[in-house]
């Protein structure tokens, strides 16, 4: 053994939690899959012009219900003969944008809302608790239908009825984590030095309580994913021909019989994007929530 | 116990009255004259006026709010634009349908659910457990509507053994006596002397089942597996054990009693969803039931329909949830001894 | 103690650890005790130092994996319970050997009625009809002075005191055909300390009265002074002294029997010895411990030789051992 005087001890760097996190997840299988399943169909959606062979919309009639792997077609094409690889390349960039855009929306409302509610206390919070509670009690399918039934059916309708359908989730999670935060130590200190409501708010307490948001926020960009195309799927989200997945498969469906990849394609595309979402989000959660780790 | 499910029914007023409110709203704030989205473009001012009329859309929104929500309290609907009839009957014809595959649905996800969480919880960490928990996170990342289609596709089309869809083989000529077509089945064969009507229905509900029933049962599995592992390692089990009952004992009786508790909650709200995911699965098999009726009244812009639905299946939501409430009391004597 | 009654228990040289995805822990090295018949021996030691799952490796209840017996044996008349299946093992569990677990708040199985519970000691073990289990638990209840034992059969846990649900949880190992082994893995440690008296009261009581021997846990000295016939001190996973309960009060030979007397309140007798860093230095890391004495970097008396090999047995009498280098100088203190 080398006696430590003599020696020049490096100086141990505390990891950040970031550093910490990244340590674990990348321990964790099933959460680094889902990393690699979402960074394929974040680059997929970001490169769609580049990488995909034709123009999505481009309908070729005379090469309609083109089975996989001929002629230059490799997922085959549709009943209008529009390249079926090319429209789910789009269609990665329309879920990507419908998952995070709706998710942004759920916690941009949720944060605002979870957090001034667990701060202020009081009948403010009892209030926003019981509405919350009837949010939560109506089964956000309908609601969401109902939303988008107020704003008409379209992609951006759809975006917005899933995020606001998920506030109520989302503030639920931040408001319990704020409550468990706000007496602390760290945060009476600020207090006592003067910090302002807002200040304390957001930039104190919230940046500590992002763990439980963070998982609530992967696993709800899977969920978005799965609703919007349920919308689509009822003509209630994306319009034709928009190459939204959900709506690619509503489309296709008198057509099960003789083209089996129109409709099978588009799901696996929906089922292969929403467990990467899934697989990291369960990831995060074992380590990001300490009851869960073992 | 009576406390905590007063307290319940306490919440359940404001909840009914929120949902009526918003399906009042989705009318009221929907934008351009709904009476005109409705009838369609070929209508006539009069007809138009006629329904605004009807409809109440010509008064001032208090009003029409109030006259609403009186209405939907003596259970008046009002009647649909689409078939002129009243919305509160088509429910009532439709609901038996949408109840039967849900129920269905619901028994095979818990039954099968609860099997295989138990099990990848006592088996945790070899490849049974893998197999059935990647099995589950992949049932809960499935479109229902898309898991539909395919079983259609493989089990009725590529292999002719299952129908694409409806509730009974329509050759039969079947006139529904309590409109639950395995009961029907059952009364047909007791009294007719031929099963092939239970039979009929059993083929008809088969696909619709697995389809709406794969999504609870992987969450159901989810759940049972963490809550599971959860009691497993509780003291109460060591006794059990230490005391020498036996291990299936310990597992079937002791455990799982009291992993019942989440999962029971689980099991209620995965219910209550079905009914609404109950849209997608009844468009997909034509399944004549609640959900496909929201769906066609939904390309129909049948909006009182709409609302009827949502409002009834919101309600039943509710309901369910209460009596998962109450049997949760049930099961958990710290809460049914207060 | 007049003739030296038959050996029902003997553990030989014992090593449990557990594979963790942090590393193995070795939680009991090399363990060796003897309970003889009708005798109350006491395992002592601060927490985590291995008292527990040397308990629960005798009837097989330690979770394996990630548990596992890497030497050693369990002879229990005149069988190796460390090579039974484990059907073999749940037909000793509850008739031939029972257990008092440490926390009567979750040891008892709240959805269920405590009288269900011991009922079902009783027809899982003899025939029984659900109406003589019941009669049965009723008569143990009496048995360990639970008042009103007919309603509180009824009672679901959390309707009783601890101290009531301790009574319980004995009735429930008092619930097997023929007395033989109990263990109580610290049985008062939880409760307050008129209701432990009592406890403990009771299990001397039963004791004499059913002829059982027990296997007491504790790391409380005074426990010790009151139930014990002999006493095995443990630390970090091994065996540091045994002897008779006199000699472990009167002449302690290792420095952690020292400490743990010192903390007891009442006892006047070891005021003035040296003070040992047992108060203030915390139990090594059982992955990561050594070849050493594990007491090496807390102990007043350390030598170099205690980092680099743990001592072996000194036998210092009829009924009195030490594994220490330096125990001679103890005597000094
Ligand atoms: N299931 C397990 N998995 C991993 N390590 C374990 C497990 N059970 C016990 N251990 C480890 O074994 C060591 C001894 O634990 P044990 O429960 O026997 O302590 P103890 O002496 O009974 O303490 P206490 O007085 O707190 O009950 C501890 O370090 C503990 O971390
Ligand atoms: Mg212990």
């Amino acid at each position: 053994m080398k006696s430590s005087e003599t020696m020049d001890i490096p100086r141990i760097k505390e990891p950040t939690p970031l550093q910490e996190t990244w340590y674990h997840l990348k321990k964790n299988k099933g959460a680094m899959t889902g990393l690699g399943i979402i960074t394929m169909f974040v680059l997929m959606a970001i490169f769609a012009p580049i990488v995909s062979p034709r123009d999505p919309l481009a309908q070729q009639i005379s090469e309609r219900l083109t089975p996989m792997f001929t002629n230059g077609y490799i997922f085959g094409s549709d009943d209008l003969g529009r390249d079926m690889l090319s429209r789910l390349i789009y269609g990665a960039r329309i879920s990507m944008t419908i998952g995070v855009v709706s998710v942004g929306i759920s916690l941009f409302f949720g944060i605002i809302i979870g957090v001034t509610s667990a701060y202020y206390g009081g009948t403010f919070d009892k209030i926003v608790m019981r509405l919350i509670d009837i949010m939560l009690a109506f089964p956000y399918i309908l609601l969401t239908i109902v939303i988008v039934s107020l704003l008409g059916p379209s992609l951006t309708n759809a975006m917005v009825a899933i995020g606001i359908s998920q506030v109520p989730r989302y503030a639920r999670v931040v408001r319990a984590s704020v409550l468990a935060e706000k007496e602390s130590d760290y945060v009476l200190a600020e207090k006592a030095l003067g910090a302002g409501n807002f200040e304390l708010m957001f930039l104190t307490i919230l940046p500590n309580c992002l763990s439980p948001t963070i998982v609530q926020a992967t696993l709800g960009v899977g969920e978005a994913i799965l609703n919007s195309a349920g919308l689509s799927f009822l003509g209630l989200g994306a319009q034709p021909p928009t190459p939204e997945w959900g709506l690619m498969i509503a489309s296709s469906k008198q057509f099960i019989t003789n083209a089996w990849w129109i409709v099978t394609l588009p799901g696996l595309a929906i089922l292969l994007a929403v467990l990467g979402f899934n697989l990291f989000g369960d990831g995060l959660r074992d380590i990001l929530d300490p009851k869960m780790r073992n | 116990m009576i406390k905590h499910i007063l307290k319940r029914l306490a919440l359940l007023i404001p909840t009914l009255f929120g949902v009526i409110t918003l399906v009042f709203l989705m009318i009221a704030l929907a934008p351009g004259d709904p009476a005109r989205i409705m009838l369609g473009e070929r209508a006539n001012a009069e007809q138009i006026a006629q329904l605004r009329a009807e409809l109440g859309l010509d008064k001032p929104l208090i009003q029409q709010y109030g006259l609403y929500l009186s209405r939907v309290v003596r259970l008046d609907l009002g009647k649909s634009i689409a078939t002129g009839q009243q919305i509160a009957r088509e429910i009532a014809d439709r609901f038996p349908a949408t109840i039967e595959l849900a129920w269905y649905a619901m028994i095979f996800a818990t039954v099968v659910g609860m099997f295989l969480g138990v099990t990848s919880a006592i088996r945790r960490n070899t490849w049974v457990d893998y197999t059935t928990m990647g099995g589950a996170l992949v049932g809960v990342s499935m479109p229902v509507f898309w898991l539909g289609l395919v079983l259609i596709m493989v089990f009725s089309v590529w292999l002719n053994l299952l129908p694409t869809g409806g509730r009974m083989n329509i050759r039969y000529y079947f006139t529904p006596i309590t409109n639950f077509y395995v009961i029907d089945g059952i009364l047909l064969w007791i009294r007719e002397g031929t099963p092939k009507y239970l039979w009929s229905a059993i083929q008809h509900l088969l696909l619709p089942t697995i389809a709406l029933g794969t999504i609870p049962l992987a969450i159901i599995a989810r759940t049972t597996r963490s809550s599971m592992l959860e009691v497993l390692q509780q003291d109460y089990i060591k006794t059990a054990r230490s005391a020498g009952i036996r291990e299936k004992r310990v597992i079937y009786r002791y455990a799982l009693k009291n992993a019942l508790l989440p999962v029971i909650t689980v099991i209620g709200l995965q219910f209550g969803l079905l009914l609404s995911g109950a849209i997608l699965t009844e468009t997909v098999f034509s399944w004549p039931g609640i959900g496909r009726w929201i769906y066609i009244s939904i390309g129909a812009r049948d909006y009182p329909a709409v609302q009827g639905g949502i409002i009834f299946i919101s309600t039943f939501f509710v309901l369910i949830n209460l009596a998962v409430d109450i049997l949760y009391s049930v099961v958990n004597p710290k809460i049914r001894l207060q | 103690m007049a003739e030296k009654k038959e050996i029902l228990l003997s553990i030989q040289n014992l090593s449990f650890s557990f594979d963790t995805q942090r590393g193995v822990v070795n939680a009991v090295r090399d363990i060796s005790l003897d309970i003889r018949k009708g005798e109350t021996l006491t395992l002592v030691g601060e927490s985590g130092c291995g008292k527990s799952v040397t308990a629960h490796a005798i009837n097989q209840l330690n979770p394996m994996p990630p548990g596992k017996v890497d030497h050693g044996k369990i002879m229990f008349r005149g069988t190796d319970l460390l090579t039974l299946k484990r059907h073999e093992i749940e037909k000793l569990r509850g008739t031939q050997i029972s257990m008092i677990f440490q926390e009567p708040m979750t040891a008892l199985n709240p959805v269920f009625t405590v009288g269900a519970q011991i009922a079902d000691v009783f027809m899982t073990h003899q025939h029984m009809t659900k109406q003589e289990a019941m009669e049965r638990t009723i008569d143990l209840f009496k048995l360990v002075k639970i008042p009103a034992p007919e309603r509180r059969v009824n009672s679901y846990p959390h309707q009783l005191s601890g101290g009531m649900r301790q009574r319980a949880m004995i009735a429930m190992a008092l619930a097997s055909p023929e007395p033989g082994l109990m263990i109580a893995d610290e049985p008062t440690t939880a409760l307050d300390v008129t209701i432990q008296a009592q406890i403990l009261d009771l299990l001397n009581d039963l004791k004499h009265k059913i002829e059982m021997s027990i296997l007491l846990i504790t790391h409380d000295m005074g426990v010790v002074a009151e139930m014990a016939d002999r006493v095995v001190v443990m630390y970090a996973g091994r065996k540091v002294e045994e002897a008779d309960v006199f000699s472990i009060f009167e002449t302690p030979r290792h420095p952690y029997t020292l400490g743990l007397l010192n903390s007891l309140p009442s006892n006047t007798k070891y005021k003035n010895a040296r003070r040992l860093e047992a108060i203030t230095g915390t139990v090594p890391d059982m992955r990561t411990i050594g070849a050493g004495c594990p007491f090496e970097n807390r102990c007043a008396y350390a030598s170099e030789k205690c980092g680099q090999e743990f001592p072996t047995e000194t036998v210092l009498g009829e009924s009195h051992s030490v594994w220490c280098h330096n125990y001679h100088m103890v005597k000094e203190g």
